[in-house]
């Protein structure tokens, strides 16, 4: 007998995880998709009325609100600025061997410390080049330097000051990875904005 | 092959063997089977008890290690002479095939000091002449010890017997070779523990790896170093300030000074043969160029100018040339710049590209990395006849640096997942690697002579 009431307990906090997974998970979705789960839950409002409502035989319901183009603005603004701090959470961006040029796929990722460092000219940034060990440390030197220098050249680009960035280039000496293989390697192909 | 090679290793452990503060050990891989055999006799000690030092010990390991010399086990000995006079039988020792026989005592001048007399004998000529070689001079019969090569006495302080055991090796290596041994010199290099607190660090140890020295730690990178001409500083890379400088120091006094420090690129010092230059690589007028400072003064003159990667500069003997890296071409290759009519000429052709060279003592031939199908490996190329050969089959080769006597080049290899820094003589036959205890070792540069 106890030992159901204890089992019906265990399922009971089981499913609650679940139930908070689940909500967790809510959490990390985009601000649309909470926006509409949000006009979700009023609904469920209306259809799920208190019993009092139900016995009055009223039931009251609710539009989606219709933002001026003002706050249309200012909330896609926001949105974006939440999604450049999320994005400048990330410093690092990573290059093919023996090459320099920004790959596509960091595009927003600078466009987001663009952003930030435009709209605070008072901040500095050191952009460290670092590269894989192949090769001569003198030449990696020079190669890391390049890679930094493109990463300035594409934020100069998005209008950033060149007052605001600086450069240094380790070569090979500073390695994420102590490691002589491709995985390795492209870890350590990188450049680092470093605030 | 590999199989005798172990045998010599197994033979000589006893001489490789290295007290444990030494980070270096030499373990040779290639190349034992082309050497010449010796005969090296351990010196009679005239004194009580145990020999105060063991230099044949030191002699044997330096003359294995230059690759050219193979010293004949001490079982195979037919005696144990001390000097020419107790050999009796010098066709006992040309059977052998050894080429020379060293022979020697050690006996108690003073306390601390000691008197050490040793010959280097050359068994097939005394075979010939009996131990005296008659020639006429002045209508008279002269006679003569050309067996013997070279005989020498000197008395040595307990401190300096390591020291004289290395000046025995250049005696012995120059009178078998007609060249000048480089078993006196040191060589500097970069050690990286990444676990340490201070994981960068400046060391000089004898080129065998003995007394080893920190000459500088730091919690940033430390590159490049490169020996003034009298081997009494080195110039290097630190970024101990966020960012890179070229400094110079002392090795004695610990003195440093800031060379340089602009915005940008401060690397790949070179000290120009007559040491009053230094060549350097500056990125601060945009693409990394190569200058020359004049170290009097403190004046900078720029010697290329390119929008593409310029670097890596080396003298040659003359002080009238650099060698550099370019990537004018398209792909890194070498070039030659004489520093009056700042005329460029290239250099290299072989596989993708070729980076770090630099160039011999004699000034004949090129050592340089070669990128071949992906693949780096030390190489050397020679004047004029441009003659190529590929060196190391080790992986992921850098930093050549070559011995003031032209006889080997030390380069940093990657072996088991770590840098180490490795041998190979200058005709590729024989090859060694000095693994490190622990950590990275890399960067290393070989004294001139001291």
């Amino acid at each position: 007998m106890q030992h159901k009431t204890v089992m019906k307990g265990v399922i009971l906090s089981a499913s609650m995880l679940f139930l908070a997974a689940c909500s967790s998970t809510s959490d990390e979705s985009t601000v649309d998709e909470r926006r509409s789960a949000e006009a979700g839950s009023q609904q469920s409002i209306g259809s799920g009325a208190t019993e009092s409502e139900r016995r009055r035989g009223v039931e009251t319901g609710a539009a989606d609100r219709v933002l001026t183009p003002e706050e249309e603005r200012a909330q896609a603004r926001e949105e974006r600025q939440q999604r450049y701090a999320d994005l400048r959470q990330e410093q690092t961006l990573y290059f093919d061997f023996d090459d320099a040029s920004i790959r596509g796929e960091f595009a927003e990722l600078l466009a987001a410390h663009a952003d930030y460092l435009t709209r605070n000219p008072s901040v500095t940034v050191v952009i460290e080049g670092h590269t894989d060990e192949r090769g001569t440390p003198e030449y990696n030197i020079a190669l890391g330097e390049r890679r930094a220098k493109s990463v300035v050249d594409y934020l100069q680009s998005l209008g950033v000051s060149s007052r605001q960035m600086s450069v240094v280039s380790y070569g090979e000496e500073r390695p994420v990875v102590r490691q002589s293989n491709e995985r390795a390697w492209a870890q350590n192909r990188r450049a680092i904005l470093v605030y | 092959m590999k199989q005798f090679t172990l045998v010599i290793i197994a033979c000589f452990g006893l001489f490789l063997m290295q007290p444990a503060h030494s980070t270096l050990e030499i373990v040779i891989t290639e190349g034992t089977d082309s050497a010449r055999p010796v005969a090296v006799v351990p010196f009679h000690w005239f004194g009580e008890g145990e020999s105060p030092y063991d230099f044949t010990e030191v002699v044997s390991a330096d003359l294995l290690r230059s690759g050219r010399f193979k010293p004949v086990a001490l079982s195979e000995l037919p005696g144990l002479p001390s000097s020419d006079a107790d050999i009796t039988d010098y066709s006992a020792w040309a059977r052998l095939g050894v080429e020379a026989v060293l022979v020697g005592t050690v006996d108690e001048f003073a306390p601390g000091r000691y008197e050490v007399t040793y010959q280097v004998i050359d068994p097939l000529r005394g075979q010939i002449t009996g131990g005296l070689s008659s020639y006429l001079q002045d209508e008279d019969l002269a006679f003569e010890q050309d067996h013997i090569l070279d005989s020498r006495t000197s008395v040595v302080l307990d401190t300096q017997f390591r020291q004289y055991a290395h000046r025995i090796s250049d005696v012995v290596y120059e009178a078998l070779t007609g060249e000048r041994g480089a078993f006196l010199t040191r060589i500097a290099y970069v050690f990286v523990d990444p676990d340490a607190d201070l994981p960068y660090q400046l060391m000089v140890a004898d080129y065998d790896g003995e007394n080893e020295r920190v000459l500088l730690r730091s919690p940033q990178p430390i590159m490049s170093p490169s020996w003034s001409p009298d081997g009494s500083q080195l110039a290097y890379v630190s970024f101990e300030n966020r960012r890179a400088e070229i400094f110079t120091q002392d090795i004695y006094t610990t003195q440093r000074e800031k060379l340089t420090s602009f915005p940008g690129i401060n690397g790949s010092p070179a000290w120009s043969p007559d040491g009053k230059k230094m060549a350097m690589v500056l990125s601060k007028d945009g693409a990394p160029d190569i200058y020359v400072m004049d170290l009097e003064s403190k004046r900078l003159q720029k010697i290329t100018n390119h929008w593409r990667i310029d670097t890596e500069p080396s003298w040659t003997p003359d002080s009238n040339t650099l060698v550099f890296t370019s990537e004018r071409g398209g792909r890194p290759q070498l070039y030659r710049v004489d520093l009056d009519t700042a005329k460029v000429r290239r250099l290299t052709f072989n596989g993708e590209a070729n980076l770090g060279g630099t160039v011999s003592p004699d000034g004949r031939s090129l050592v340089v990395v070669n990128q071949t199908n992906g693949r780096f490996h030390i190489a050397r190329q020679d004047f004029p006849t441009g003659n190529f050969q590929e060196l190391t089959q080790t992986s992921l080769d850098e930093s050549p640096s070559v011995a003031p006597n032209g006889s080997m080049i030390i380069y940093s290899t990657t072996y088991q997942n770590r840098q180490v820094l490795a041998l190979v003589s200058m005709d590729g036959r024989f090859q060694a690697r000095l693994p490190s205890r622990e950590g990275q070792v890399k960067s290393p540069a070989w004294s001139p002579f001291l």
